[in-house]
């Protein structure tokens, strides 16, 4: 160090990889907004627009475990949340609506207009009281933003104020995401069971089935994921990112520095948990789908995934990860169907081995992503 | 007497091992205190009583009327007292800059931190700090990249930003040169003016340098207080420690 510029700008980290961060944005909401939707066909759109949703989880993945070294297999839980809440309001709006040639008609020419299609065919006859305030939009679109995150907070707080943390909270996670695929799929009633939640018609009067909604909620969900790409940014960039990555690093000399640690752990993880539920509420709305299958442990190790493979600390290639593998998934499911889990292991594996810092460390300065001893 | 810490009839044990037992003593304002002993004598034990690393079995720590045994880390800390570790523990990911202001008492809490903006006082005391502990060309260098020396440095001006009471540095000078350690004794001389300092050392030349009043633990217990040469004429000292 032979300059002598202002310290604080000298600070600040400029490595290959954050100027491909800051104009990484740029050329990620160009790929969304522009080049994607004037490329593809609807079809595709409609793919493109699935894996955007997983992306919102992987993002938040970042946070919590490239910044908060938090890892969570429970991701789907809150992804789940959020795609349930959406699934509900979408349903009873339907079933409010029965003038189609569905499930929803027959149940109300059965006699149970207003109730779920599912609902009639396991003999439910009333709707359950915690559906009533699932009517309303303006209940449903806050309680998508509120409840994933409080839960991720209260559950977080109380596991790292008495020290449970690494591998130890990581289980916590992966268990309730067990438990909560478990208590969907069991109480069919009122959940829909393993089939999960389907059918919709319309979100407040506009035809799902639309071109016009597919464009529409397509650009909701690109908007949303770059605010939530934003909003991450903003997080890393302050001191509060500074103070993740202290307490990801030493704990101990952090709580020693005068920081409630478990205060800002459950922050994070609470972020990261905001990002999943919105991700899974717009899957429900443009793929027409919750189900147990996207909350269980498996589709929370996939998330996981998503972040390792675009690079665990980078914003912008998780992303790039949800949507490679997910592309993958699909390429592969369609060619090979019988393999394709095997290749999704082999691309973790090797990004483990031979990129610990996932694409994005491609782009990395040597030096800069060299481990510190 | 002024006591800024007293502790009374301190104990904890580890499996049945009392690592500390009914221990008593007290360090006034502004005094540096040195504290020595045989390997297991309990010293970095008590450091952890004092600042909540480790809840005492009972027993009480007193600091400026505050009962710290009830407190948990980042209180205590908030309160006055800053600790340093034996190993070096310095966010190793953050440049020195980065490590010395996240240490500056200001905006610790979750919103405070998220908009936190650097300020020129801010600035301008973390240029201070890392002039006293020579680190001022290495502002921008990874904390991981630092000599040995150097991360003992960078730990304790972390505890200068804090600008604590209360001091406890756990083996300042252990991997030093000889050097570096004449430098570390000024050092502490100079931060040791207008705040309290217990520093656990090994190294007999470097508590010669330092100390005006030393207490000797033995087996979690109090064995010898007082001058360099009191203690070290002391039979009791010489016998568990010094000669042998």
């Amino acid at each position: 160090m032979t300059t002598r510029e202002p310290q604080v700008k000298l600070s600040l980290h400029n490595s290959v990889a954050d100027v491909f961060e800051r104009f990484g944005v740029a050329i990620l909401a160009t790929l969304l907004l522009l080049v994607i939707p004037l490329t593809l066909d609807l079809f595709r759109l409609g793919l493109a627009a699935k894996y955007l949703c997983f992306a919102f989880p992987a993002v938040g993945i970042v946070l919590i475990w490239g910044y908060g070294g938090i890892l969570s297999l429970g991701q789907g839980v809150f992804f789940g949340m959020g795609s349930y809440m959406m699934a509900m309001f979408l349903k009873l709006e339907s079933a409010a609506n029965p003038d189609s040639s569905s499930g929803t008609a027959l149940a109300a020419f059965f006699g149970a207009t207003g109730l779920p299609d599912f609902m009639v065919w396991n003999s439910v006859e009333e709707l359950p009281l915690w559906w009533e305030p699932f009517h309303h939009v303006w209940i449903m679109i806050p309680a998508i933003l509120i409840l994933p995150p409080l839960l991720a907070f209260v559950l977080g707080y109380v596991n790292f104020r008495n020290r449970v943390s690494g591998v130890y909270f990581t289980i916590v996670t992966l268990s309730i995401a067990a438990i909560m695929a478990i208590v969907i799929i069991g109480q069919q009633g009122y959940t829909g069971g393993i089939n999960g939640i389907t059918d919709f018609k319309t979100f407040l009067g506009l035809d799902l089935d639309s071109d016009r909604a597919k464009y529409v909620m397509y650009y909701i969900t690109v908007i949303l994921l770059l605010l939530a790409v934003l909003a991450g940014r903003f997080i890393i960039k302050s001191r509060l990112g500074r103070v993740l990555v202290a307490i990801r690093d030493q704990e101990d000399r952090a709580r020693f520095s005068g920081y409630d640690s478990a205060m800002f752990k459950a922050f994070i993880f609470a972020v990261g948990a905001l990002f999943a539920s919105v991700g899974g509420a717009m899957f429900t709305i443009q793929i027409g789908l919750a189900s147990p299958s996207l909350i269980g442990i498996v589709p929370s190790i996939e998330m996981v995934i998503y972040a390792a493979i675009g690079g665990r600390v980078s914003l912008v290639g998780a992303v790039y990860g949800a949507f490679l593998v997910n592309g993958a998934k699909t390429f592969f499911s369609e060619n090979f169907v019988e393999y394709w889990t095997y290749f999704i292991g082999a691309l973790y594996i090797f990004v483990v081995m031979f990129l610990p810092l996932g694409l994005a460390g491609i782009l990395k300065k040597r030096d800069s992503a060299e481990e510190p001893d | 007497m002024n006591a800024i810490l007293s502790v009374t009839d301190l104990s904890v044990s580890f499996d049945g091992f009392k690592a500390v037992d009914n221990l008593s003593f007290s360090v006034d304002y502004d005094e540096l205190r040195v504290v020595i002993g045989p390997n297991g004598a309990g010293k970095t034990t008590l450091l952890d009583m004092i600042c909540g690393k480790t809840r005492p079995a009972h027993g009480s720590v007193r600091f400026k009327g505050l009962e710290l045994s009830q407190m948990i880390e980042y209180q205590i800390t908030r309160a006055g007292v800053g600790r340093k570790f034996q190993t070096p523990s310095i966010y190793q990911d953050l440049t020195v800059f980065e490590n010395l202001e996240i240490s500056s008492p200001e905006n610790r809490s979750i919103f405070g931190s998220l908009l936190f903006q650097y300020k020129p006082e801010v600035i301008g005391k973390i240029e201070s700090v890392a002039r006293s502990i020579s680190l001022q060309e290495e502002l921008n260098t990874k904390a991981g990249r630092l000599s040995h020396g150097q991360k003992q440095w960078l730990e304790i001006g972390l505890l200068l930003m804090q600008d604590p009471d209360l001091m406890l540095l756990d083996e300042p000078v252990a991997g030093m040169s000889a050097r570096e350690r004449e430098l570390t004794a000024g050092l502490l001389q100079s931060i040791a003016k207008g705040r309290s300092l217990v520093v656990i050392e090994h190294d007999m030349e470097f508590v010669r340098m330092i100390a005006k009043k030393v207490t000797v633990l033995h087996q979690g217990r109090l064995l010898a207080e007082g001058s360099m040469d009191q203690v070290q004429n002391d039979p009791r000292v010489i016998e568990v420690y010094l000669g042998s």
